[in-house]
């Protein structure tokens, strides 16, 4: 990296993914400098999710490291992955099944593998569970749906549960893949007033996005792959002109 | 003579809910096994030998052998892990079929002849046992624990990426399983004080795993509820004669239509709601 920015959080350097002889990633590098939000664009099959995960470990990468605050995390597997301060969300809402909005905040907190509490009721063993699941209970307005079976709320109440959960274990870096499809105004609204309440809050968001708008207001920089491979980086404004992307990319929609 | 006839019951059910309640553990995290009879034969075989050859009480020969067993589970929990759903269920039905065989050619434990020599226990110890443990599932069933278990069972990928360890989850739940299930082989070895390797069939697998998807398979008292019934419906259908099974069956396919999550259910107990600020 050069001298006068900061460290990365997350850095991709070179990574490929492969799928029996087929690239969906040639050779990606990025970087998520802390307490920005950085967005991920492209067209369908422009291996944006493929990129979430292999730096989630669910896929592995055929070349190249991932490095969360400079160590490699390219062959951990995904719970360590997730304990060392990645968060993320999915394309189509994985919420479990059989659990209210409470469980799912409870469920998702930092882990003492050990610890004996951990085997004892939640209410009187783990007070500072109960508090996290609180906080994040109110941050994210889900106070009225608290005991309500997730999967069985509005759409973009479920969207906004995940994010919730994701967030409860205080990730440094929150993957979201693509936050507000499917979404109207308003409820997309709601989910950028969050994601900047959060990013005040020192955490650092890379996401995925389809709707051009809310990308080009809400992000410090935009990377744009096209067949898994970088095409453009750089902030919202040069994206926006820059005439291999609006070929590749904006043209479509222009 | 009623009383007697009665007493048997009993700890038939007792015996019956600790099986269950093996299955129950490991299905909370969305494995189905079919060799707990397997778990329960150790059990059987090795709290016998501890108190009858080697001369150790009751108590902790049970706590030895639920130990052995538990290790056993946690090594079957290894491979399991590859297998999912039907093939997993196979696999487990292979390994109690495996253990049954393996008894019958133990000659030193009398092979197909059996073994006794126990000294008889009462129904008070059985359920000192049966019910201790179910209290034990209760309390871990509020558990962070449980509910890490819970979103395995959910979403194992889901879980995975939120931090949780689905490995340990998954093998610690065969491991725990496989300890209640041999708990339940000692006690049954110790009430009929006689065993024989036909005693830990498939057919009592499949009656774990009756009593639990009947009682409920969401929640622990389900596997209690689950035993009674498997144990007193079948007298009550005495009437009934030869047909009384095929009544029994034809019972439960009504049950599965019309409560597939069994006759208790978390919603039931109130426990979604367990959260709500006391």
């Amino acid at each position: 990296m050069s001298g006068d920015t900061p460290d990365p959080l997350l850095a991709l350097n070179g990574v490929s993914v492969t799928f029996g002889g087929i690239r969906a990633l040639d050779s990606l590098s990025l970087a998520v400098t802390p307490g920005q939000i950085v967005g991920i664009i492209g067209p369908n099959g422009a291996g944006k999710t493929t990129t979430f995960n292999v730096i989630t470990g669910a896929y592995r990468a055929s070349a190249g490291d991932v490095l969360l605050n400079g160590a490699a995390i390219t062959h951990e597997p995904s719970h360590r992955i997730a304990r060392a301060g990645i968060a993320r969300t999915f394309q189509n809402i994985r919420l479990f099944a059989d659990m209210t909005v409470w469980e799912h905040l409870l469920v998702a907190q930092p882990h003492s593998e050990f610890a004996l509490r951990r085997l004892l009721p939640t209410r009187w063993a783990n007070p500072q569970a109960l508090r996290r699941a609180e906080e994040v209970l109110a941050f994210f307005d889900l106070g009225g749906v608290r005991d309500r079976l997730a999967r069985s709320l509005p759409y973009g109440l479920q969207r906004r549960v995940e994010m919730a959960r994701a967030v409860t274990a205080r990730p440094k870096l929150l993957l979201l893949d693509e936050p507000v499809a499917g979404m109207n105004h308003d409820e997309a609204d709601e989910i950028r007033r969050l994601m900047l309440k959060l990013r005040d809050g020192g955490l650092s968001i890379l996401l995925i996005e389809h709707d051009m708008a809310f990308v080009m207001n809400l992000c410090d920089t935009l990377y744009v792959l096209d067949f898994g491979v970088m095409i453009a980086k750089g902030a919202p404004d040069q994206i926006r002109r820059d005439p291999v992307v609006l070929d590749a990319y904006l043209g479509h929609a222009a | 003579m009623m009383s007697t006839y009665y007493a048997g019951l009993l700890a038939d059910v007792g015996i019956l809910l600790l099986g269950a309640l093996s299955v129950y553990v490991i299905l909370a995290t969305g494995q189905l096994s079919l060799g707990n009879a397997g778990f329960m034969g150790i059990g059987a075989y090795l709290t016998s030998y501890l108190t009858v050859t080697a001369g150790v009480p009751l108590t902790p020969a049970l706590l030895i052998a639920a130990f052995a067993a538990g290790a056993i589970g946690v090594l079957i929990g290894f491979p399991a892990l590859r297998l999912k759903g039907i093939y997993l269920a196979m696999a487990t039905l292979g390994f109690g079929e495996m253990v049954r065989s393996f008894l019958l050619n133990l000659e030193a434990m009398g092979g197909s002849g059996g073994f006794h020599g126990m000294r008889h226990i009462s129904n008070a110890t059985i359920w000192a046992w049966a019910g201790g443990i179910l209290l034990l599932v209760v309390i871990l069933e509020r558990s962070q624990v449980w509910l890490e278990m819970r979103a395995v069972h959910d979403d194992e990928t889901a879980a995975g990426l939120i931090g949780l360890n689905t490995t340990i989850i998954k093998v610690g739940a065969f491991g725990f399983g496989a300890a209640i299930a041999a708990i339940s082989g000692g006690l049954f070895a110790h009430h009929h004080v006689y065993i024989e390797p036909g005693n830990f069939s498939f057919e009592r697998s499949i009656d774990f795993v009756l009593a639990v998807i009947l009682g409920g398979s969401t929640i622990g008292p389900g596997a209690l509820v689950g035993a009674l019934l498997l144990v007193i419906l079948p007298e009550y259908l005495r009437f009934l004669a030869e047909w009384r099974f095929a009544a029994f069956g034809a019972l439960l396919i009504v049950m599965l239509l019309v409560r597939r999550q069994g006759l208790l259910d978390r919603g039931l107990f109130g426990l979604t709601a367990r959260s709500r600020a006391a």
